[in-house]
């Protein structure tokens, strides 16, 4: 496994809210299709057309890893992703009870715990958002990009004050 | 697994539900969706039922493949007998239903009888649920779906509802999901409304079994790059189809002040790009909605930049919001259009038939047919915004003389409004044509004048005729999965080779209804989108079933020839103004006022228009009159219907 900096970015303005990513996840983790089992969601306020995508952060103090009491949680640096050893695991939910961002699931056919595992470096619903409003990138770009629109707003209020100052001379 | 999806039957007179399987047989020979829901209908009801009485049935129904990935199969399909023309009553719409349904057990839904007060379906994994709904009658389409949650404790909960029309039996009410999902066409919002139902709520989530799950993905993968790479889906997911009403007024293609002109002018305010610039203003650079699991996101998200409703948020509109607050009242303002776009996904009323029809009275107002004693004082002039807007709100709650009339759908407000006012009514079997004008496209004409549901362009449309491509391209489309060698042409003001292109359409137009996947990812508005040939292999992998591209062509000819059985019942006759395969006279009589040189002047070809029909029944294996000959009936298997077998 190739060594990797990626991570999932996500464009929340972006989605326009077509749940195909949830549809693929299930399919691709388990063979059927039922939004319920996808490592991703949706999250809408329909009445305002927002939608937002919500998925594992992977996170590097994971409290779902610190949580567990049978350390069935662990870091796959290799892949910088949080996974969980369903051997060791003994489906008691703590992690379900500690994420930040609900992406912890618990699936109560199987009666066992599951999150993204990033698809092992092939984000499926990241392969299927044309809209790219899920997308797999390496880390350092997601807050260069951040960087970027914020000072396009800064380099617009100059450009506004230079044009200003021309005009008023 | 799809194919374990049940059929429920729903007693809302006595309460009694009962579930059952599907068999495999009648998929084969049915498929699901619209199809399957044909021959329930045909099964279900007897000749001439009052469709607002209790005798009437209403189907839902997601399609065979819904929520599987075969690409936007978010398309929820309701049949009943129509309120509005008496003929079959068929609405599809996107949105989230569907395959909520499907998650939660069900394909299909079989609802009966008349509950005595206002209820509501709660069908959650497995189990159905008939729950008191008189604290949401009277709510707005939106307060409905939303107060459903609140109740059962679930924000994901997906409801099919009906808004204040459905509720005062507004002949053309609709049914609704989302902000502006509807199923729009023929009153299906009516029929639930007089059994006293006011929303279907669904909540699954019950495991779909994808055969073959890893063709299935990378069949996905394949059938999106398809969809995304049409540039007219590319255009749809910019501007939504109010592209298709810009593009198609700048030709002359559109209705403007009834039928009087086919171009609406001086309307920068309202050309797609403007309405996409508020959209932009109002949400932001992505205002782009989708349906479930599709990639086209045609559906344009905004607020209402100004006047009274400022602020509020909204979806849409779509072409027929803008032939029915533009094109045909000649309004040209987008306030307007936003504004009545709203109003109607409230009411719950078919933008369509709503606009048609006031756009109708508007003109017999002009000619002193109606008067100020009938619209109780209201101008109801051409270009009046603030008269439209008014109508749209007394049609949804039956106020006044001319609300209560309208309501009523044009061949009953016809009679009661008399004199020569049907002459003026551009309607098929009882409804409203779109606010597209056909008097250029003989093809065109040829599909609203034959299409089950009464006038309707999602039926049998060859749109593609319009794009001038060459004959090859036609005959490679056209010639698959059954062979064709008679004529074709490029040119959309012929009449040969479009009996041909309308019989295909139709086929597959049934096929995707069956399936539950939006008309855009077919041969619609893109000659290169999927057909006959890429739909075998979609089934296959969700499903496991095999079927060849003829035998799904076979399905969808039997499908289509059930809705002709069930209109045949119902007083059918081939050149009854009424209830026929028959254009209103002005089609024949008054040539087109404007548009590009090859528009300009055109009238339908009577003769030439009844040799279509009669090459179009030959195709179908009718006789002159209509009627299904014997022959045709034992070849399509259908000669004991009605069979009652499900």
């Amino acid at each position: 496994m190739e060594v990797t900096g990626k991570v999932l970015a996500i464009y929340p303005e972006k989605c326009t809210g077509c749940r195909l990513c949830e549809l693929v996840c299930s399919v691709f983790h388990d063979g059927v299709s039922n939004a319920m089992r996808s490592r991703i969601k949706i999250v809408k306020w329909e009445s305002e057309g927002i939608y937002i995508p919500m998925v594992c952060q992977q996170c590097q103090d994971a409290p779902c890893m610190i949580v567990c009491p049978v350390k069935a949680i662990s870091r796959d640096e290799a892949l910088n992703r949080v996974m969980v050893n369903h051997d060791i695991c003994i489906g008691c939910r703590s992690c379900v009870a500690v994420c930040p961002f609900g992406a912890m699931g618990f699936n109560v056919i199987d009666r066992k715990n599951f999150k993204c595992d990033l698809c092992d470096g092939d984000p499926q619903c990241v392969r299927f958002c044309e809209v790219k409003a899920v997308d797999y990138v390496d880390a350092e770009r997601v807050s260069l990009e951040k960087k970027r629109a914020a000072a396009g707003k800064i380099t617009a209020a100059q450009r506004q004050a230079i044009a200003l100052e021309l005009e008023i001379r | 697994m799809a194919l374990n999806r049940k059929i429920a039957y729903i007693d809302l007179s006595t309460g009694k539900i009962e579930i059952k399987p599907i068999p495999i047989e009648i998929r084969k020979k049915f498929l699901g969706g619209r199809g399957l829901d044909a021959y329930l209908l045909y099964n279900h009801t007897k000749k001439g039922i009052d469709p607002l009485g209790p005798e009437n049935v209403l189907l839902v129904s997601g399609g065979l493949l819904t929520a599987t990935l075969a690409s936007a199969t978010a398309r929820t399909h309701v049949m009943a007998k129509s309120p509005l023309g008496g003929m079959i009553g068929s609405a599809n719409m996107g949105g989230f239903f569907a395959p909520e349904l499907a998650w939660a057990g069900f394909h299909h839904l079989v609802i009966k009888g008349k509950a005595e007060k206002p209820v509501y379906l709660w069908i959650h994994n497995g189990k159905i649920e008939i729950r008191d709904a008189r604290n949401l009658w009277g709510k707005t389409v939106t307060e409905t779906q939303w107060a459903i949650r609140e109740e059962l404790g679930d924000e994901e909960i997906k409801s099919m509802v009906i808004g204040p029309a459905g509720e005062n039996l507004v002949r053309f009410a609709n049914v609704m999901t989302g902000i502006k999902n509807s199923g729009g066409r023929t009153g299906m919002g009516a029929v639930m409304g007089s059994k006293n139902l006011k929303a279907i709520a669904a909540r699954g989530t019950m495991d779909i079994k994808i055969a073959h799950p890893k063709e299935a993905l990378e069949y996905n993968k394949r059938f999106i790059d398809q969809i995304t790479s049409a540039k007219v889906n590319q255009t749809q997911g910019t501007l939504g189809t109010p592209f298709i009403w810009g593009a198609t007024n700048s030709w002359g293609g559109i209705r403007c002040r009834n039928f009087q002109y086919n171009q609406q002018l001086y309307c920068d305010e309202i050309e797609p790009e403007a309405i996409d610039e508020v959209c932009t203003q109002t949400v932001g650079p992505y205002h782009m909605a989708s349906c479930f699991g599709c990639q086209v996101h045609c559906r344009a998200k905004y607020r209402i930049p100004s006047g009274p409703y400022k602020g509020v948020y909204d979806e849409g509109p779509e072409y027929t919001s803008q032939g029915a607050f533009c094109g045909e009242p000649d309004c040209r303002s987008i306030e307007t259009l936003l504004v009545g776009n709203h109003l109607v996904n409230q009411f719950g009323l078919d933008n369509l038939e709503t606009g048609s029809l006031i756009a109708w009275a508007m003109e017999l107002y002009e000619l002193g047919i109606l008067t100020d004693k009938e619209t109780d004082g209201l101008e109801l002039r051409f270009g009046n915004d603030e008269a439209l807007l008014e109508m749209v709100k007394r049609i949804a709650f039956r106020k006044g003389w001319l609300g209560d009339t309208l309501a009523e759908g044009g061949l009953i407000a016809s009679e009661r409004i008399g004199k020569n006012s049907f002459d003026y009514l551009i309607q098929v079997k009882g409804v409203s044509n779109l606010h597209s004008d056909e008097r250029a496209t003989p093809a065109l004409a040829l599909n609203v004048a034959t299409a089950s549901r009464g006038s309707d362009h999602l039926r049998s449309r060859p749109a593609i005729d319009l794009y001038h491509l060459p004959e090859p391209v036609l005959r490679k489309i056209y010639s698959t999965p059954v062979p064709y060698d008679g004529p074709l042409s490029s040119e959309h003001t012929e009449y040969v080779g479009k009996p041909w292109q309308v019989f295909w359409q139709e086929n597959c137009y049934m096929a995707v209804d069956c399936l539950g996947i939006c008309k855009y990812h077919t041969v619609f508005l893109g000659a290169t989108l999927p057909n006959f040939e890429d739909w075998p292999k979609v089934i296959y992998y969700n499903t496991g079933l095999e079927f060849t591209p003829r035998e799904l062509w076979d399905i969808a000819e039997r499908c289509n020839m059930l809705e002709r059985l069930f209109n045949l019942r119902e007083g059918l006759k081939r050149e009854d103004p009424y209830r026929g395969d028959m254009l209103n006279h002005r089609y024949f009589d008054e040539p087109t006022r404007r548009g590009a040189p090859d528009v300009v002047g055109r009238v339908i070809d009577r003769e030439k228009f009844k040799k279509m029909i009669d090459e179009f029944y030959g195709y179908k294996g009718l006789d002159e009159n209509g009627v299904p000959k014997p022959e045709t009936l034992k070849r399509l298997g259908l000669e004991n219907e009605p069979s009652h077998l499900l």
